[in-house]
């Protein structure tokens, strides 16, 4: 059983479907902890503090957010920088979140095919996400594939934005459970709410 | 009554036109009131004046100065000149004294009247030299420390010398005073006159009262101004602050003379117990303009007590003997400054500003005359080198900055910078808004001066360790006893409304080089303190209204940031209706009255109702834009 912490991030909440839906379904779930950033810093002073402890708390960290501009809102970049400290999350004696897994769920405007390096974007999703990856690295985390909705603004296929959140859920049970296959996830750039790894069971 | 109406007219006029002509050319205000005096001399002595007289009464503005220099020193800062108040200061007593005695043993007088005169002339003008420092704001550098010290100390030393001058009576003029008793009369009013009853009290009496009388002045200035002040706060009148700081310290010299001390020295010691005193700005400034006016007084009266009959008679050998004096002088303290390592200009400053004769000379030399110490006709000489080289001190002060400092400037000019004080905040009204102001600048390590006139909110401030002086800020006085010349920031954060607009309308006018931060009551008070020049303008209800508004609809359910970026939104809006509206404003015109105005103001608040709920594309879309996913832009669009 993994203690699961999900961040989540999005300044226009309001305007949001994909995130919505999903917040919604992680709220839910009386397993895991939900904090929605926005809400609890809507003026940025973030409790290093409170946050640090958090961390302590738990065993896997997940954030959730849209892409903006290719990297996470604003408030992410800022959380990151004060909670993170040296000497807590990296450097001498920065080892308290050895061992912890870091995932990122993220949701993008564009198609699959335009995060590649012949398409719109030119690179991949998982180029644009390495300075998170690299920062799971230097805090000694496990870091997980991002699970990722492309083309989520598209109103093609309405049912995909359901599918993606009840994924959502079932793979944030998973993590709780100790049944989500980190080894076959690592094998794969992104994950999508079709193949989720998860290891049978429930 | 008529007469001393129009004795006062004459020494006002005098003053008022010759100290202005003389500031303006330089000479500073010292010169100019001497040479009203020497104007008035003539028309005086038609008046049958008695100047003499007039000049002790006048000398209690040497007093009240040494009053208002204790204000400015704290008892730390007095302690820790104790090295040069007794070394230096005794020193040039005594050096001073010796070799003016050799000179006029060499002259051919006896040794008694030599020692007189050297004690005579040991001492120097301390109502020049501190009124000319103060104006040249010269007193904090280490050059008017110094000569302070010196000051101070002659001030003390007068004490003993009035108690050993009658050890060295000559017998023979003593019998010729005891016949012309009239001249005692002149001494009653100084210094150590000991009144009957004190004197018939056995030593270690006079010694009991005399620690008494200091103790009362230590224990009541530290306990008894407060309450004292808190009773004359009840009745709102503005001249009783001015009375009672009178008062207090009349009375304080009267006690003094009583015990036969100093009454200098006993105001000194009450001025430095009050230093601390939150009261200590409203004293000096009630003080300052009775000071001011007695020291013109008494430096006129110098002017007009000049002797020119005798002057024009003698004036090669008493020119002689003033440089003379002037020379020893200035090489005593030459010679001691580099004992007490004072280097410079500062070194100059001392030496030259103190090489002159001081108001004491006359009381001492009063003084002499009526025990029989010196003779009448060596006194008139010795009174014409006194007033000579007090009036020539200006001419050294001039000396001083016209070819001294500017040799020192060049190679000081650094140190200087580094030792610079750091400018300080002036915080007017420390109630809920300004007490928020000086909490958040003194954590941040910011030095302040807060002023307010509430004096049950200054005993509670005062419970928790806040330094807060006693005043209206809006006087003008009240400003610069608090700083305003050396200030960077001027907070206004008073109540009163007339009188805050009042303030920054004459800060902006006198001291153009403030900052000043104000606290708007309203939004035409904004229009009014923007057009007095205030640089910030900040509505006091506004901001903690808009976090209030911003909780409202956080209860209401709207998502935190979401409230955040709406009111953010509502504070931007607000400030440009503010602009759009100030245009139009006139204070002339009531704005229910002012049709242009209010058609504006609904036009906006219409507007702004618009913005806020996300309908409009003009510039209400800034707390909504942003956020808004591309693609769904174009559908609400």
């Amino acid at each position: 059983m993994a203690k699961v912490l999900v961040y989540y991030a999005h300044p226009g909440n309001q305007y949001s479907r994909v995130n919505k839906a999903m917040s919604k379904q992680a709220k839910a779930l009386s397993e895991i902890t939900f904090v929605d950033l926005y809400a609890e810093y809507p003026r940025f002073n973030i409790d290093v503090e409170q946050e640090q402890k958090r961390l302590l708390a738990h065993d896997v960290i997940v954030f959730q957010f849209p892409m903006f501009w290719y990297s996470t809102p604003a408030l992410i970049k800022e959380w990151l920088d004060l909670v993170l400290e040296y000497g807590f999350a990296y450097g001498k004696n920065g080892t308290n979140l050895k061992g912890k897994t870091m995932m990122l769920a993220v949701t993008a405007a564009g198609s699959a095919e335009a995060y590649s390096t012949d398409g719109h974007h030119q690179q991949s999703m998982r180029t644009f996400l390495t300075p998170l990856e690299q920062t799971a690295n230097l805090c000694q985390m496990q870091f997980i594939p991002p699970y990722v909705l492309y083309a989520s603004l598209s109103h093609a296929e309405p049912a995909r934005v359901q599918s993606h959140a009840a994924a959502y859920k079932a793979l944030l049970l998973a993590l709780f459970h100790d049944q989500f296959d980190v080894e076959a996830a690592k094998a794969r750039d992104v994950l999508g709410f079709d193949d989720l790894p998860i290891k049978g069971g429930q | 009554m008529d007469g001393f109406l129009l004795l006062a007219f004459v020494f006002l006029v005098a003053g008022v036109i010759a100290v202005p002509i003389a500031t303006k050319l330089g000479l500073g205000s010292v010169l100019g009131y001497l040479i009203a005096g020497i104007a008035i001399s003539p028309l005086l002595h038609s008046l049958g004046v008695n100047v003499v007289s007039l000049q002790h009464f006048a000398e209690f503005g040497v007093v009240m100065m040494l009053f208002l220099v204790g204000l400015e020193l704290e008892p730390r800062m007095l302690w820790s000149m104790r090295d040069k108040l007794l070394g230096l200061g005794g020193l040039q007593v005594a050096l001073t004294t010796g070799l003016v005695m050799l000179v006029a043993m060499a002259l051919g007088q006896a040794w008694t009247i030599a020692l007189a005169i050297g004690l005579v002339f040991s001492l120097s003008s301390t109502a020049i030299v501190l009124q000319t420092l103060g104006e040249k704001g010269q007193l904090k550098s280490d050059g008017g420390q110094a000569s302070f010290s010196v000051l101070l100390f002659q001030d003390i030393a007068v004490i003993p010398m009035l108690a050993f001058i009658p050890l060295l009576a000559l017998p023979e003029l003593l019998d010729a005073v005891h016949s012309v008793a009239t001249v005692a009369a002149h001494v009653e009013h100084d210094v150590a006159v000991e009144v009957g009853f004190f004197a018939s009290l056995d030593a270690w009496q006079r010694a009991l009262l005399t620690i008494a009388a200091i103790g009362a002045v230590i224990v009541g200035g530290s306990y008894l101004t407060q309450p004292i002040f808190r009773f004359i706060a009840m009745a709102k009148l503005r001249e009783l602050f001015s009375a009672t700081a009178l008062m207090m310290v009349i009375g304080i010299a009267l006690l003094m003379t009583f015990v036969g001390l100093s009454p200098a020295l006993g105001t000194f010691l009450a001025g430095v117990v009050l230093a601390n005193s939150e009261y200590r700005h409203e004293l000096e400034s009630d003080i300052e303009p009775f000071k001011g006016l007695l020291l013109g007084l008494f430096f006129m009266t110098v002017g007009a007590g000049i002797n020119f009959g005798l002057l024009f008679a003698q004036w090669g050998e008493i020119l002689a003997l003033t440089l003379g004096l002037i020379v020893i002088k200035a090489l005593v303290l030459l010679i001691l400054s580099s004992v007490f390592h004072i280097r410079g200009a500062d070194r100059w400053l001392m030496a030259l500003g103190l090489a002159q004769a001081g108001e004491f000379g006359f009381v001492l030399l009063s003084f002499t005359v009526a025990n029989g110490v010196i003779p009448a006709a060596v006194s008139d000489q010795l009174l014409l080198v006194v007033a000579l080289s007090m009036l020539l001190t200006p001419a050294l002060f001039i000396l001083f900055d016209k070819r001294i400092l500017p040799k020192y400037t060049q190679t000081q000019r650094n140190e200087a910078d580094e030792v610079d004080e750091q400018g300080s905040v002036i915080i007017a009204g420390h109630g809920r808004f300004g007490g928020v102001i000086n909490r958040i600048l003194l954590g941040a390590g910011h030095k302040t001066v807060v002023l307010d006139h509430h004096a049950e909110q200054l005993d509670m401030l005062r419970k928790f360790g806040i330094k807060v002086f006693y005043g209206d800020a809006s006087r003008p006085d009240m400003l610069h006893a608090a700083g305003i010349e050396e200030a960077k920031i001027l907070v206004v954060a008073i109540d009163e409304k007339e009188q805050s607009t009042e303030l920054v309308r004459y800060a902006t006018k006198h001291h153009p080089h403030v900052h000043i931060v104000a606290r708007a009551m309203s939004r035409e008070h904004v229009y009014e303190l923007y057009a007095a020049g205030a640089a910030d303008i900040i509505r006091d209800y506004f901001d903690s209204a808009v976090r209030a508004g911003r909780s409202a609809l956080e209860a209401l359910g709207t998502h935190p940031f979401d409230a955040e970026r709406q009111t953010r939104g509502f504070v931007l809006n607000d400030q440009y209706m503010l602009r759009e509206v100030a245009a139009l404003y006139d204070p002339e015109i009531p704005s229910h009255e002012n049709e242009a105005y209010i058609a504006k103001v609904k036009e906006l608040m219409a507007f702004q109702e618009k913005a806020m709920r996300g309908h409009s594309a003009g510039f209400g879309s800034r707390s909504h834009r942003g956020w808004i996913p591309p693609g769904s832009k174009e559908e609400e669009g």
